[in-house]
């Protein structure tokens, strides 16, 4: 199959494709980077690259000034929670439209698909009055709800493609063999579908945990998450680069890490099982 | 190809999901039609009554609405380009043989991780600002004068941004495609005598349709409605105001919910149009 | 006990009617199988029975009770399916094990029944073993082995061979026509291939269009054809069919001869023909004759060798008392 590339050929690909590599990631090694100097070296004419002194007290700062722990725990609730209710309620739906498709599903999945189109500015203030009304303002509940629903198209679309590569045939074989409706789903079909549920679920915890809009407009003390913590940055006093830096690289370290352990599961949901 | 048993079961599994979705867009939707025909200012003594298509006229003929139309498609038409035209390039790159090539696609997803609000702020502050960025250093560094990014090249400043925080999906999503190619058909092309440009050109291009596709319509549905980076950047100034932008400012910066919802509608009617166009070529593409 | 009765069953998909009412019955402890050309509704006919499709109208009975609205798993049937649908996720013990687990049979029964599955089936040193670990063949075997397990009134089986290669196949087909020898259950086979239908089968059923052509055994498709489709579509090498002039001398529209039921002479015969491609297996060989008129290329078999080539003359003679006759209908003139 494959002939040999000669040495030369490849030493080329090699140093082009890293050097593209460290560009894209070059804005975030620098915001690491940044993290660990003090302000002064910061802004530092010419630039410092590694020769500076490294220090923690940028972290220090920022700990100092915000509460971090409540920032990341209401992120995690958000993300994870959105997440994990979103799926509990595609299954079943996804599983429908993969395996008793009718004439009407693929304007189902389309329809849905398009109410992610709706911008969202659309509908800010309708939503902003329900959540008064219904006294959930500024809580994890209704954030988890709205990031639920706002995700949900994607998750059930990303479930269906999944299905769809399962054969109908070994669910048949299931139902054939006495399995009834939840058992046929229980046992069979979320086992086989394993692979795919945790990229669904990797890619829409960081879809939620990065989704900026709504956090920002619809918390303000209580249940803000990261990207509210991260805002309150842009303000003025927060020009300075150093512990910009720290709290930058606090609010996208855990999900940079979830991101690199977990890298071939959301190869494959990053797309969205459309592309084989 | 079910029986009536699994089909009334699968329309029962697939109600939860499709009645939330429907609460989810009629209810607010419904409300938002509902004020934009009212003057409604929530600060200034609440709910004035009825004013019929007053806030439609008004939304449209003020001197912002056009401009921002026109700023939301540049953006979502300059960050398509950038991204599909340089993950194809990236994506042909990375699927050549090298060395260390799982820690390069490391590096060029880690973009996509990174939270709207933080990129565009290291963006805004370390890289583009004129004093201490560090493309001002560059600029210098070469003798020329530093670019006032986000004031005088404010629009190319936020399409870069974008660009390189949805570069890693579109060169990822290719990627994927560009593996799944059959080598026997780039074998067959090359036994017949194709050229290199020529196999791209002729099969690996046309083998990626369904892939740009996908690209196009994932990354239009989030472009559509980019906020943080222009909330955290410009605030909207130096011509960088979106349609998502407009309306905010109006419902929360001036608090006109009437005149906001209007300008709702109208931005629910563009993304419709898009839409529209959109799912034509994906409905296509599913059937597949 | 395994009698299944259809009475005048009939399947649309919307508006397109895929199976026209029809009638069978399959004896208990037959081997029966559905064959014809692909979509012939052979495949959708298993499926009714099977449960896994609604019948737009008439009635199934499964031993003498209505089964028509009951859900498959209550039918009593097993069934094995052309890509054996075994569950990856689990150990082949697992997947065999898997249809008594819903019934809730007793753990020490379950195992009873998988030793004796695995070792009927040559599976007892697979039995940890994931399906992706195994060869087709071995697949094919855990499918029958899950179905076994089950004690069904009867299998189903749905082109279960079509994924193996030739040699395989032909073994595998051996081993489920013993098996049915050793079970004495009720079978049936859906196939596109007649010669598995011929070898197994107590009775074949063809079909063509969702229309039962024929009912009978395999001997007697092959000397009584009762059209000219099952005639065609009986037999390998298939039935020469003739129109025009030559039928009819013999009072018919169509006559048709079987490859192996005509005379080859170098020297003198009803018809003369030249030989395009000759086909020398050792055991017989195969000639490929054009000239015949009404029928070209005519298809001859002749026991053992003969050293003839492409462009030699040859002479052909049908027996006369082994001839077909069709009318215009295509149907079989006595």
């Amino acid at each position: 199959m494959a002939r040999t590339v000669t040495q030369k050929r490849k030493i080329i690909n090699t140093a082009a494709a890293w050097s593209v590599g460290l560009l894209i990631f070059f804005p975030i090694l620098w915001t690491i980077l940044t993290s660990f100097k003090t302000e002064a070296q910061a802004i530092a004419d010419p630039p410092l690259f590694l020769g500076f002194d490294w220090t923690l007290e940028n972290y220090a700062a920022v700990m100092e000034r915000s509460n971090y722990g409540r920032f990341l725990w209401n992120s995690i609730v958000i993300a994870g929670g959105s997440t994990i209710l979103g799926i509990i309620i595609a299954v079943p739906a996804a599983w429908s439209m993969a395996f008793v498709p009718s004439k009407r599903t693929k304007d189902i999945l389309l329809w849905m698909l398009s109410t992610k189109m709706l911008p969202a500015v659309g509908v800010l203030y309708p939503i902003y009055l329900l959540f008064i009304r219904l006294g959930i303002l500024d809580t994890k509940i209704g954030l988890v709800i709205v990031l639920m629903l706002i995700n949900l198209p994607i998750i059930v679309w990303m479930l269906y493609t999944y299905f769809k590569e399962i054969p109908g045939e070994i669910l048949e074989a299931a139902r054939m063999d006495g399995a009834t409706l939840k058992e046929e789903v229980l046992y069979v079909l979320t086992p086989m579908a394993i692979p795919g549920i945790a990229s669904t679920l990797l890619l829409n915890v960081i879809l939620a945990w990065n989704e900026a809009f709504w956090t920002l407009n619809l918390t303000a003390a209580k249940a803000a998450p990261l990207t509210a913590f991260i805002a309150s940055y842009s303000s003025p006093e927060g020009l300075f680069y150093a512990k910009l830096s720290a709290a930058s690289t606090m609010a996208i370290a855990p999900i940079l890490i979830l991101g690199w352990f977990s890298q071939k599961q959301l190869v494959s949901g990053l797309t969205f099982g459309a592309v084989k | 190809m079910a029986t009536q048993h699994s089909r009334s079961a699968a329309r029962l599994m697939m109600a939860p999901a499709v009645v939330l979705l429907l609460g989810w867009m009629l209810v607010p939707l419904t409300m938002t039609l509902y004020f934009s025909f009212k003057k409604y200012l929530p600060l200034r003594g609440g709910d004035l009554g009825w004013v019929g298509f007053d806030n439609y006229v008004r939304f449209v003929t003020s001197s912002a609405f056009w401009p921002s139309v026109l700023t939301t498609l540049t953006i979502v038409g300059g960050v398509l380009a950038i991204t599909v035209i340089l993950g194809i390039l990236l994506a042909v790159l990375l699927n050549q043989p090298m060395w260390g090539q799982g820690v390069v696609r490391i590096l060029v997803i880690a973009p996509f991780f990174v939270m709207p609000t933080v990129s565009a702020l290291v963006w805004k502050n370390m890289f583009m600002d004129p004093n201490y960025g560090l493309l001002a250093y560059l600029w210098e560094f070469f003798g020329a004068e530093p670019v006032q990014w986000l004031s005088q090249a404010s629009l190319t400043s936020i399409i870069m941004i974008v660009s390189w925080q949805w570069l890693p999906f579109a060169t990822l999503i290719l990627l994927t495609a560009i593996q799944s190619l059959d080598s026997e058909q780039l074998e067959a092309a090359e036994m017949d005598g194709a050229p290199s440009t020529k196999r791209f050109a002729f099969i690996t291009l046309p083998h990626l349709g369904r892939a740009i596709t996908v690209v196009i319509l994932i990354q239009t549905i989030f472009l559509l409605s980019i906020f943080a980076e222009i909330f955290v950047t410009t605030g909207g100034a130096f011509g960088t105001k979106t349609l998502t932008y407009l309306i905010f400012q109006r419902v929360l910066e001036s608090q006109n919910v009437g005149l906001g919802s209007a300008g709702g509608v109208y931005a629910i009617i563009l993304a419709n149009i898009v839409a529209i166009f959109l799912m034509r070529i994906v409905g296509k593409n599913l059937d597949a | 006990m395994g009698q299944i009765k259809l009475n005048k069953v009939s399947k649309s998909f919307g508006e397109t009617e895929v199976i026209p009412p029809l009638d069978l019955t399959i004896e208990d402890g037959e081997f029966t199988v559905f064959v014809g050309p692909s979509g012939c509704g052979k495949s959708t006919l298993l499926r009714l029975i099977a449960g896994l499709e609604d019948i737009t109208s008439g009635v199934i009975e499964i031993d003498g009770l209505d089964a028509t609205n009951v859900p498959p798993a209550k039918r009593g049937l097993a069934m094995v399916f052309q890509s054996y649908a075994l569950y990856p996720h689990m150990s082949v013990r697992k997947n065999i094990a898997f249809p008594m687990k819903m019934a809730g049979v007793p753990a020490d029964e379950q195992a009873r029944r998988i030793t004796a599955a695995a070792e009927a089936l040559n599976l007892t040193d697979y039995l940890d073993r994931r399906p992706g670990q195994l060869s087709g063949g071995q697949r094919q075997r855990v499918a029958i082995g899950r179905a076994i397990v089950r004690e069904p009134a009867a299998f189903l089986f749905d082109e279960p061979l079509s994924n193996l290669d030739a040699a395989l196949r032909v073994g595998m087909r051996l081993e489920i026509s013993e098996m049915h020898k050793r079970l004495a259950t009720t079978m049936i086979y859906v196939t596109h291939d007649q010669v598995e239908a011929m070898t197994m089968a107590d009775k074949i059923v063809v079909l063509r269009a969702g229309v039962i052509e024929q009912v009978g055994t395999p001997l007697e498709l092959y000397h009584t054809p009762c059209n000219e489709f099952v005639a065609g579509f009986i037999g390998s090498p298939q039935m020469n069919l003739l129109k025009g002039d030559e039928a009819a001398r013999h009072g018919a529209t169509t006559i048709g001869i079987r490859p192996e039921h005509t005379d080859v002479s170098q020297t003198e015969g009803t018809w003369k023909g030249v030989v395009g491609v000759a086909e020398h297996l050792g055991s017989d060989t195969f000639l490929h004759v054009h000239g015949v008129p009404g029928c070209d290329p005519m298809t001859v078999r002749v026991d053992g060798e003969l050293p003839v080539r492409h462009g030699d003359t040859i002479y052909l003679t049908p027996q006369l008392d082994k001839l077909h006759k069709f009318d215009t209908q295509g149907l079989r003139i006595d």
